[in-house]
């Protein structure tokens, strides 16, 4: 690498033994410590840092989550008596109906209502948009390219910035009231209810400036791809895992700004009253259904793709094997960036004209063709290779089953006749907590699991993690899978109460959601435990071949290499790079600085 | 790590000389042209996100038109085509000086960089006054306002509140975007005093620059959109 000036070979030299540290030293004080943290412009702290506060996040989303199974235990009734002319009214079967009434609420429903509001907002902008892409892609598009840090170190730490401060928002619209307007605020009931409060506002503007936090990652990860690939790293040699990030970041690039108008249109419009969303006004509440869709469908893969880049790597590394048709597979997450910004009007089925409905549902088969590339591929890749059975590979069976019924479920929801009497039911509750939960959270604990040893220098427990892993799968399908039958049945979505007919159904869920509990407990308790006792992780415990297990150590570095990699084998070729007579389970390394497969190259510095 | 290594340098040769030319690239970039490269297709990425919030705006009008011709043909001819044309060679203007202070930083020509950075913040400020006195405040006092403040009596249309929440919404976007780059002006201008920009080092008033025409765009189309067709 030669200096372009010459004047100033020797302003890179600076500290340079600082560097050579794993990343997790902490500074010589406490307080040294957490400057060091919250001014950091490694991708690496960032990373960690949000994958707490998504974890964080993802705790108090699934408190609400149980809240709202816990009152679904039984339906919330009123029964009105009338004895001698007098008539009193008195409220069954709901749990936060005293919680309801010591908040000076209107009703157990009004509850409810902001509860599963609560729920649906915390899970999808604060957890799942943010948690792949700005956990653990964070931590690991660099070190997969082979790059000291993303294109723009300081943007990224702005980005994590912005996230808290949206997250600050979303947080104090809970403590003063909560909003009751659903996650997809759909006027003319989100510019009317709270009318004169600020709730709404601060939860529709905490939406607003984390579009802005999304926005800031993608563009960084697209530039990082574009600029920071290390040498002898081609478009087709790159771990699939970053294919999947690109595509993602794709869509967070192009399509969060028409949500950030579109919150700001409303925010204008409970404000101003402009009109544009109110039919007393000339306006179309429809249009807005169109905006929030515009951008909510596209984000949906904005969920699942990051998911989708996780089950490639965890594929390919447990089972030893070249992923069956890498270029079909990165294609295809190109192929769904771009579906996804025409099949927004599948929202809209009953609120749009009949040709626009049947044109949205022909493009919405589409959708299925990329994504059953996708698993026709991983299934592909299991075929004779070496499984190994370990936590993030159960996770990866997991994701097979559970997307596979999401995904198979989508096309139900996306025939026309079908979705007449499947919309806004529980099915479509079931079928996007299959695709979002059993495929992308599913997909990030496994490769949590895959990735603890780089991230934090120390493994998990094998047994606690499967042990984990079983309670988090048969939770889940007690949970969601009765959710189908009921839907298909004709239990409406978002209601508090019911008619006895679907009580099994909701008593099963909500047993399963406490399964679930259990499940994530188990894992949080194996991870604390690895933090505070787990033995010490070699640099590849796996034997994977991307470049962060092969070239960077465990934790790695601040300057994540010691010499900068060069790529001369591809991502996945173990049958050339590895021995035949390997055993499931025994990863031997790859050979090192062997001309034949990995060159190390002294970077000029 | 990746701040600006040089000027605690503490090199005899580079001291005395100025940052522009001793500037290097970050330290995760392999070469100088790597950084620009990155600097100039985050910028572009950033204004492919540009394009699609005001097209949020521009679907606001199309759909919103088609609804209501009247009202929108009504609300149009109330606004002076004069003072959108007047603003359109505002920024136009600005656009070329902005567009100069980028080949002066080239060419390594500081004073007719400091002088392009400040006309196009001039220009920026005259836009917004021109917007503010002679646009805004009239209309204000006439009550030509958003949805249920609108108290404008010689209305045609029962929709024309719409319009001018329409009008309101789009121009007061556009205009934050003017304030945001005039921001952005200052700091350039501040940076190209201490000479920062030469012909080896000039991202960031490129950056800059490719912002300003993006409102400066937005602004061509929204003339037409609001002031000339009728």
């Amino acid at each position: 690498m030669a200096s372009i000036s010459g004047t100033n070979v020797g302003a890179h030299g600076h500290d340079h033994a600082h560097h050579d540290e794993p990343y997790l030293t902490p500074k010589s004080s406490l307080w040294a410590t957490i400057i060091d943290w919250a001014t950091t412009i490694d991708h690496k702290k960032i990373g960690v840092m949000y994958l707490v506060a998504v974890l964080f996040m993802f705790f108090l989303g699934g408190v609400a989550a149980l809240a709202v199974r816990v009152e679904l235990l039984e339906p919330t009734r009123t029964v009105t008596t009338t004895v001698n002319g007098e008539t009193t009214v008195q409220i069954t079967g709901s749990v936060m109906h005293s919680v309801g009434m010591a908040t000076d609420m209107a009703s157990a429903g009004d509850w409810y209502n902001k509860i599963f509001t609560l729920h649906g907002l915390i899970m999808v902008f604060l957890v799942i948009v943010p948690s792949i892409p700005a956990s653990l892609g964070n931590f690991l598009m660099p070190l997969m390219l082979g790059a000291k840090d993303v294109a723009f170190p300081k943007l990224n730490l702005a980005s994590w910035y912005i996230y808290l401060f949206g997250s600050f928002f979303a947080i104090a619209s809970a403590v003063v009231g909560g909003v009751d307007t659903g996650w997809t605020f759909y006027t003319p009931y989100s510019t009317i209810t709270d009318a004169g409060h600020w709730k709404v506002v601060f939860m529709i503007l905490a939406a607003f400036i984390l579009g802005f936090s999304s926005i800031l990652t993608g563009l960084n990860f697209i530039v990082t791809v574009h600029k920071l690939r290390a040498p002898g790293m081609g478009w087709f040699d790159m771990p699939l895992f970053v294919w999947g990030m690109y595509g993602t970041s794709l869509i967070q690039v192009l399509a969060t700004p028409v949500i950030g108008i579109t919150l700001l249109l409303l925010i204008f419009e409970r404000l101003f009253h402009i009109g544009i969303f109110d039919p007393r006004m000339g306006g179309d509440p429809v249009l807005f259904q169109h905006f929030f869709w515009f951008y909510s469908h596209p984000v949906v893969y904005v969920m699942i793709l990051p998911g989708m880049a996780i089950m490639s790597e965890l594929i390919a590394v447990f089972c030893r094997k070249k992923v069956f048709g890498y270029r079909a597979v990165a294609f295809s997450s190109l192929a769904i960036a771009a579906i996804a910004f025409v099949v927004w009007g599948h929202h809209l089925f009953t609120s749009q004209g009949e040709v626009a409905a049947a044109v949205f549902s022909a493009l919405t088969f589409l959708v299925a063709l990329p994504s059953a590339v996708k698993v026709f591929n991983w299934v592909a890749t299991l075929y004779k290779g070496s499984i190994d059975l370990k936590t993030p590979m159960w996770y990866a069976l997991g994701f097979l089953f559970l997307f596979s019924i999401g995904g198979l479920t989508g096309l139900f929801l996306g025939a026309l006749s079908v979705d007449l009497h499947l919309h806004d039911t529980y099915f479509v509750v079931a079928h996007f907590h299959y695709v979002m939960m059993g495929g992308t959270i599913i997909a990030f604990i496994g490769g949590i699991h895959m990735w603890w040893p780089k991230m934090f220098g120390k493994m998990y427990n094998e047994f606690w993690g499967q042990t984990g892993f079983w309670l988090v799968f048969i939770g889940f399908n007690l949970t969601f899978f009765p959710q189908f039958i009921m839907g298909v049945h004709g239990m409406p979505r978002r209601y508090a109460s019911y008619v006895d007919e679907f009580l099994i159904y909701h008593q099963l869920s909500t047993v399963g959601s406490w399964v679930l509990l259990l499940g994530f407990l188990v894992h949080f308790f194996n991870f604390v435990h690895s933090l505070a006792a787990g033995p010490k992780a070699p640099p590849n415990p796996w034997g994977a071949l991307t470049l962060e297990w092969t070239d960077a150590a465990s934790p790695p570095i601040t300057h994540n290499f010691h010499h900068e990699p060069v790529v001369t084998h591809g991502p996945y070729d173990y049958d050339d790079v590895v021995p035949a007579q390997t055993k499931p389970g025994e990863f031997p390394l790859p050979p090192k600085a062997e001309g034949r497969t990995v060159h190390v190259v002294k970077a000029g510095h | 790590m990746t701040s600006f290594p040089v000027e605690n340098s503490g090199l005899g040769a580079a001291a005395d000389r100025p940052y522009h030319e001793t500037y290097r690239q970050a330290e995760h970039f392999r070469t100088q042209a790597d950084e620009f490269d990155a600097v100039k297709l985050g910028v572009w990425l950033f204004l492919a996100t540009e394009i699609l919030l005001f097209s949020g705006l521009f679907v606001f009008y199309g759909i919103m038109r088609m609804l209501h011709p009247e009202a929108f043909i009504h609300g149009s001819s109330l606004l002076d085509w004069r003072w959108g044309l007047l603003n359109t060679l505002v920024l136009l203007y600005s656009s070329y000086t902005v567009a100069s202070a980028v080949r002066c930083a080239q060419v390594g020509d500081q004073k007719g960089l400091q002088r392009n950075i400040l006309i196009t913040f001039v220009m920026g400020l005259l836009f917004l006054v021109i917007k503010f006195v002679f646009e805004y405040a009239p209309k204000y006092a006439e009550g030509k306002l958003p949805g249920f403040w609108y108290s404008y009596p010689n209305w045609e249309s029962p929709y024309e509140p719409l319009w001018w929440g329409m009008y309101w919404g789009a121009t007061g976007v556009h205009a934050s975007h003017v304030i945001i780059g005039m921001g952005l002006f200052v700091w350039l201008y501040i940076r190209a005093r201490k000479l920062h920009f030469g012909p080896k080092h000039y991202n960031a008033v490129e950056g800059v620059g490719l912002y300003w025409h993006i409102v400066d765009v937005v602004w061509i189309f929204l003339f037409p959109m609001l002031y000339l067709i009728h």
